[in-house]
């Protein structure tokens, strides 16, 4: 994995008084949270709490009903007009949770794809930065395989190749260890840490996965009650907040200083 | 249920059927826009056109030989009684290309090609590649949705011309083959009664409209499915019952003005 594309500036994301309802169920209420710029954040919590919903309101899928998603502690994402989102997106890479991967096509045309659409590249050029980012995403021989022909690990690597490809500055990456088995979990999580140490952007990761977000976040949000309480693995954990100790009370354990 | 629920109830749907209805119509501009703008996706057409037009070629020329059959018998005895059977080929040249061609190969099309389209939409809905192509900065109704619009526009028109031939084709088969009529009446009545302008113009334009209603139907059905696997099931068949309804409606008006 030495021949990785670096890529562009990493960017801090801080959400405002998030509000979202759907199907008249208040999902968020005054959220506010912070994203540091070039870090690993794993945002957890029950499922349905909303994880899913503010990973696709930072991008810019969903809309928050109230509050503002600053970049770099300007730019609010949560307001910006069609022509404005599509520029933010291409600065944003995202992994989605099922792959997303365009089943009609090959996966070596499913990475190519944001390339040939907004590049310029000769077919060449193209060639070359897909065959390095499934280099980076440990992918070899996938070039002519449908999206339907790979295993779940390989249908999350490339996923996350399409996401490198244009050398995103925000990476976002949904639930990427949901229905892989341990030995792939840790493939796929010796992955992100080698993306995020080796090409630098910032990373929000979703994850129900305790473990793992134990082994791989440098910053925590843990949303609960419709708001979210955050910070560094182990301070959060010895914070002392009772629902905290419960969400993780099976890897409190093995955090160095955070068992109570 | 009381008469004040009953008319609460007509009332909701009768707003749910004009807000479907509007943003129908704001789907339909907005892909027309897309389709106008390049880049021009030539290769997803003609694959489109392939899935829709080609694929549909079997059973819209086995359906067209059998209604021509059918046609020529009914025809034959019918015409029989006032010793008309010269007359056949008019009859059921007429009947083809003025209604039944551009109808029946509608019905059928939205049956095959229409329900497969939408429900081909409605499960990258479900499985997010709409959402990826967006975080790519690819516009889903550039990309996916108005390839798709335009195969079944063309193809509707040539694959309606393909059922009126094979059904005057069956017609000759029962009336000249089968039942022993004069093959010469059959093909001079058919040229003589046929007018270009007003029958074969005419049934081109019925199923050009009938194409793009179609395939706007699907479209619509399918971009604006719900998120899950009843979602998909029901945009095919919200699919097949709206477009044939629509064809059938549409067919009586075009009748009315083309001044048939």
């Amino acid at each position: 994995m030495d021949a990785a594309p670096a890529l562009a500036k990493p960017i801090e994301v801080e959400a405002q008084g998030l509000h979202y309802a759907r199907g008249g169920r208040v999902i968020m209420h005054d959220l506010s949270c912070r994203f540091p710029a070039g870090r690993i954040s794993v945002v957890v919590g029950a499922s349905g709490c909303g994880k899913t919903t503010l990973l696709r309101m930072i991008a810019c899928l969903n809309r928050p009903h109230a509050g503002r998603i600053l970049i770099d502690g300007t730019e609010d994402v949560a307001h910006l007009s069609d022509g404005e989102v599509h520029a933010f997106r291409r600065r944003v890479g995202m992994l989605f949770q099922g792959g997303a991967l365009l089943d009609s096509m090959t996966v070596f045309d499913n990475v190519a794809l944001p390339l040939r659409e907004h590049s310029g590249f000769p077919e060449s050029r193209i060639r070359d930065e897909v065959h390095r980012v499934f280099e980076a995403v440990g992918l070899a021989n996938v070039d002519e395989l449908l999206p339907g022909q790979l295993s779940g690990g390989m249908v999350k690597r490339a996923g996350l190749a399409r996401a490198l490809v244009e050398r995103p500055d925000l990476l976002l990456c949904d639930e990427p260890f949901s229905g892989l088995d341990p030995p792939t979990i840790r493939r796929i999580e010796e992955l992100l840490l080698f993306v995020n140490q080796n090409l630098g952007g910032t990373m929000i990761i979703t994850s129900h996965h305790n473990e793992t977000t134990m082994r791989i976040a440098d910053h925590v949000v843990m949303m609960v009650d419709r708001a979210a309480v955050s910070g560094r693995p182990r301070e959060l954990l010895a914070g002392g907040d009772a629902r905290v100790a419960e969400f993780f009370a099976d890897v409190a354990d093995s955090v160095p200083g955070a068992a109570p | 249920m009381s008469a004040l629920g009953g008319v609460q109830s007509l009332g909701a749907r009768s707003i749910a059927f004009v807000r479907d209805l509007g943003r129908f119509s704001v789907f339909s501009l907005r892909l027309g826009n897309a389709a106008r703008r390049p880049p021009y996706r030539w290769r997803r057409l003609v694959r489109e056109i392939y899935d829709t037009g080609v694929l549909s070629l079997v059973i819209v020329c086995i359906s067209g030989l059998a209604v021509g059959m059918v046609l020529g018998l009914q025809g034959h005895n019918t015409l029989a009684r006032f010793g008309a059977t010269g007359s056949l080929g008019a009859v059921v040249g007429l009947s083809l290309i003025r209604e039944l061609g551009p109808v029946l190969t509608s019905l059928l099309v939205a049956g095959r090609a229409g329900s497969a389209m939408a429900a081909e939409i409605a499960s990258m809905v479900v499985t997010e590649q709409l959402d990826g192509l967006r975080m790519m900065s690819v516009d889903p109704l550039d990309f996916v949705v108005a390839p798709k619009a335009q195969a079944m526009l063309i193809s509707m028109p040539l694959l309606s011309t393909l059922f009126v031939l094979f059904g005057i084709f069956g017609g000759y088969v029962v009336g000249v083959v089968v039942l022993g009529g004069d093959p010469g009446s059959y093909m001079s009545t058919l040229t003589d009664a046929v007018v270009f302008r007003d029958d074969v113009l005419g049934g081109f334009l019925k199923a050009g409209v009938f194409g793009l209603l179609v395939g706007l139907v699907a479209t619509y059905r399918g971009y604006t499915a719900l998120p899950t696997s009843t979602g998909v099931s029901a945009a095919a068949t919200s699919t097949v019952v709206i477009a044939s309804v629509a064809t059938l409606i549409v067919d009586y008006f075009i009748t009315a003005l083309w001044g048939y």
